[in-house]
């Protein structure tokens, strides 16, 4: 097994082995349930895209908190050092542990499939939005996963991984909207800028290239930077 | 390729402006345990962790197993067992777990680690905590586990940061015999300001202090280097003048400096210290004869690895 898949096990068998894990995933359970069915039975119509509108806010602020402690508290306890010492590549220990981290938002997000379900049994469910929709999910919580990570790897303090993290998911949020705030010239950029604009857009089942390259563009330049930051301590 | 294992050439490495480790030179032949000694804050472990490829030189070069630490690090580390300093290993995870995962760390075969995950846990003590989690240990099984951990893949060889910091007395000669057995076909590096366990284990010693390396050699060696300076003599008192026989002592050819020292009632004590490395028993006995005193004992104190390790990192007399 590559050594990137050892430690994204290892990452997972962590969060399920602490309360982290359940905690994260019964909150993001219970307050997308609520929400969805209260907007649902207002609204009557067998559709998710209430549902996917609360994502991006949440996802602001559990993803932080199941990233922050990812390398900050490998470095802190020193961890790393053992880590790093065995024949393992810094980018695999980076993509171990965001495999990890979006593999626990996986499971939660994938719980939100049982409303689906329960959807289409009270009314006809338009499949496209839907399956973009998750699609959508899917890479948005990566660019957040990734985002978090990245943090994680340039602090030892958990805390200031949460904090950061927070910041930057915030302010891609925010970008969206502010577009009417910005100068006309600006308003295309700080829209294409924006994280949940284009998880919109996937999530009316037109699936984008520009889209899907925003957000791996996003995953991958974090992973990239988190990979720096950890090979730094070879030439600081 | 020769058969040093481990070759470090000028290595240095800079922490902002200050100097922790400053040109350090010395190699480690196949076969050998080398005690790296120094007081704490001198630089063992930030030399190893760049032996370990941890930390990159500053400036210098260190070469593991034929491989450059910083342009072949890969190859190193799969050829290095590691101890670090205070042992962190993962909390959440038990003693059998955190071997499996090093275990697949390490890409070893699936069919034999579990065999070799059971041997050196058994060798290190570990079969009564393995299904403990590693939060919950003591010191001494923490530092087995690390131990263990090291020593997984059987690699050529082993760099351990202060082995036996935290173990028992017992454990402590366990630990020490399984480095020595180990250190017969393996390179051993190990840490420690404990000097009777260099003494116990190591066939080389390099000691540093701070940053720099003052000495390099058998124990044997190093001892020999500070040793045939000092002499205890006591002499019964008979109404002879301390003083004077002082005297006598200090005007003896090849005598630095004699002086005084307390001693049991009714006999004079000195402490007497060689210019130069002969042997002065001789001159001192015939001293005492021609001058009709009644010696009561004569004895050259051969210098400790205690006192070679504190003139070369004090830089004071012992």
């Amino acid at each position: 097994m590559s050594p990137a898949l050892v430690i994204s096990r290892r990452e997972i068998r962590t969060y399920f082995n602490s309360p982290v894990a359940y905690i994260v995933v019964t909150v993001f359970v219970g307050i997308t349930g609520y929400l969805f069915f209260t907007q649902l039975f207002l609204e009557k119509q067998a559709e998710l895209r209430q549902l996917f509108g609360f994502m991006p806010f949440l996802f602001m602020f559990m993803v932080p908190a199941i990233t922050m402690r990812l390398l900050a508290d490998e470095k802190s306890t020193g961890t790393l050092e053992l880590l790093s010492t065995m024949p393992v590549r810094d980018w695999e220990v980076v993509v171990g542990k965001f495999l990890a981290a979006l593999a626990l938002l996986g499971t939660a997000v994938g719980l939100t499939l049982v409303f689906a379900v329960s959807v289409r049994s009270l009314g006809p469910l338009d499949r496209g939005p839907a399956i973009g929709g998750y699609l959508g999910l899917l890479l948005m919580g990566g660019a957040f996963v990734a985002i978090g990570v990245m943090c994680s790897a340039f602090t030892r303090n958990s805390i200031v991984a949460f904090i950061a993290s927070f910041g930057i998911c915030f302010a891609l949020y925010l970008f969206g909207k502010l577009t009417q705030f910005v100068p006309e010239a600006l308003q295309p950029l700080i829209a294409f800028l924006s994280i949940d604009g284009h998880f919109e857009n996937i999530g009316r089942g037109v699936v984008d290239s520009r889209d899907v390259i925003y957000y791996l563009s996003i995953i991958g330049t974090s992973l990239l930077l988190a990979t720096t930051s950890l090979e730094s301590r070879r030439w600081r | 390729m020769s058969d040093a294992m481990i070759e470090v050439e000028g290595l240095t490495k800079d922490y902002g402006a200050a100097r922790a480790v400053d040109q350090v030179t010395f190699n480690v032949r196949k076969g050998e345990v080398l005690g790296f000694l120094g007081p704490n804050g001198a630089g063992k472990s930030t030399t190893m962790k760049m032996l370990t490829c941890y930390l990159a030189p500053t400036a210098g070069r260190a070469r593991v197993a034929g491989f450059d630490v910083f342009d072949q690090s890969l190859e190193v580390r799969r050829r290095i067992g590691y101890l670090p300093e205070d042992t962190p290993i993962y909390r959440d995870m038990t003693v059998l777990e955190y071997l499996q995962f090093a275990a697949e760390l390490r890409q070893m075969d699936p069919a034999k680690s579990p065999g070799r995950i059971k041997e050196i846990g058994g060798r290190c003590g570990l079969p009564e905590v393995a299904g403990k989690l590693v939060g919950e240990l003591s010191k001494g099984y923490r530092q087995r586990l690390g131990l263990a951990q090291a020593m997984l893949h059987d690699p050529d060889i082993l760099i351990l940061d202060e082995p036996t910091s935290g173990l028992d007395p017992n454990q402590i000669v366990e630990i020490r015999s399984l480095i020595k057995e180990i250190g017969r076909e393996k390179t051993v590096i190990l840490s420690t300001h404990i000097l009777p366990e260099v003494q116990a284990t190591c066939s080389r010693i390099v000691i540093i202090s701070g940053g720099k390396l003052v000495a390099d050699g058998t124990p044997q060696d190093l001892r020999q280097r500070e040793r045939g300076s000092r002499y205890r003599v006591i002499v019964e008192k008979n109404g002879a003048a301390p003083e004077a026989v002082r005297d006598r002592l200090a005007s003896l050819a090849g005598v630095a400096r004699c002086e005084a020292v307390a001693g049991e009632q009714g006999a004079l004590a000195f402490a007497i210290d060689g210019a130069a490395t002969g042997d002065l028993r001789k001159t001192i006995f015939r001293a005492v004869v021609d001058n009709h005193w009644t010696l009561l004992e004569l004895a050259r104190e051969s210098a400790s690895l205690e006192d070679v390790f504190r003139h070369l990192t004090t830089g004071e007399e012992s």
